[in-house]
């Protein structure tokens, strides 16, 4: 139903963009284009690999690490993963779905995704080359605590 | 041909691997080939128009006048577009870094830059569809409400912890850079 409302927004702004300006949209369509194939190689990469995962680790293995029961454990150990990977979202949310229809909780899939998102080990001498040491360690820490925070709720809620 | 082989390296190594497995583990290989093909497929569906949705964001939102508004003393406006300046962005969070230099250049006040900062890495458009559809709505959307608490909070931390002295330093160094 949502692929269906994504198509149906997507087509509606490709023709109001094309009737304003063809030359724009036509950038746009190159742009969209060029950002998928340099996603694909990542992408199929992790399709393989969760394939691989999902036929090895059946729903009781990955919910006796990141399952609903797991606890704080278990996020614990989202966040840790998720704090130092770095893989584009494009990447992680079929990753992360494949994960939590396969036996891993909601809390921990949240502190992994929020983390992944928010948190950045391997960028971090890039932050504080910019913005100095303090702000990069404050917003790191932040983002892990922040994360917990996520975990909590929507164990909670969800 | 070469750099293709070089990209994709993986996926073709990995593909392989996958069938030694089939062949060794008749069973095991089999259901991996399955989750991988209904897992591309199933994905495969739901991104060319995030994609399309990501090239006209990129191409009809115009950042520079964005950044214009974003600067000191712009109060609470400042923050909403900074908050949408990181939201229609596309890109990892490291991209963001440069991007936040120019609005410091533009004396754009700290927390604002933190705040686009935030923005980038959590509530991207794109992103955030692509979230719905692999997570569903009630994952993705309380995740969202959730981050956007936390974008103002991590920001108002920083903006406080960062002293004026420190603020100063920042800007300056924005000023040589680029």
């Amino acid at each position: 139903m949502f692929t269906i409302i994504l198509y149906i927004v997507a087509g509606i702004c490709l023709i109001i963009s094309s009737l304003k300006d063809h030359l724009k949209t036509k950038k746009a369509l190159k742009k969209a284009f060029k950002s998928f194939e340099n996603i694909l190689p990542q992408f199929l990469t992790i399709v393989v690999i969760i394939g691989m995962i999902l036929s090895v680790l059946d729903e009781s293995t990955i919910s006796k690490y990141i399952g609903a029961n797991t606890g704080i454990l278990g996020i614990v150990i989202s966040i840790i993963i998720g704090s130092i990977t770095l893989i584009p979202g494009f990447v992680a949310f079929p990753l992360a779905a494949a994960l939590l229809n396969n036996g891993a909780g909601p809390a921990q899939i949240a502190a992994f995704v929020s983390s992944l998102m928010m948190v950045g080990i391997v960028t971090i001498p890039m932050e504080i080359n910019l913005f100095g040491k303090k702000a990069a360690i404050i917003r790191n820490t932040s983002a892990v605590i922040f994360s917990l925070v996520v975990a909590f709720v929507m164990g909670v809620l969800l | 041909m070469i750099n293709i082989i070089k990209r994709y390296k993986w996926f073709f190594l990995l593909l392989i691997a996958n069938v030694i497995i089939g062949i060794i583990f008749p069973k095991i290989g089999k259901v991996s080939f399955q989750i991988t093909k209904s897992n591309f497929l199933q994905i495969l569906s739901v991104v060319p128009p995030i994609f399309v949705l990501l090239g006209l964001l990129d191409v009809w939102i115009d950042r520079s006048t964005m950044i214009k508004f974003v600067g000191k003393g712009s109060g609470l406006k400042g923050a909403l577009i900074a908050l949408l300046l990181g939201s229609v962005a596309a890109g990892p969070l490291y991209a963001a870094f440069p991007i936040s230099m120019v609005m410091l250049k533009k004396r754009t006040s700290i927390f604002n830059v933190f705040i686009f900062i935030g923005a980038w890495s959590t509530t991207k458009i794109p992103m955030e569809t692509f979230e719905i559809a692999s997570l569903g709505y009630k994952f993705a959307l309380t995740r969202l409400a959730l981050s956007l608490i936390g974008i103002f909070i991590i920001a108002f931390i920083l903006d406080k912890a960062i002293n004026e002295d420190e603020k100063q330093k920042l800007y300056e160094k924005a000023n040589l850079s680029i």
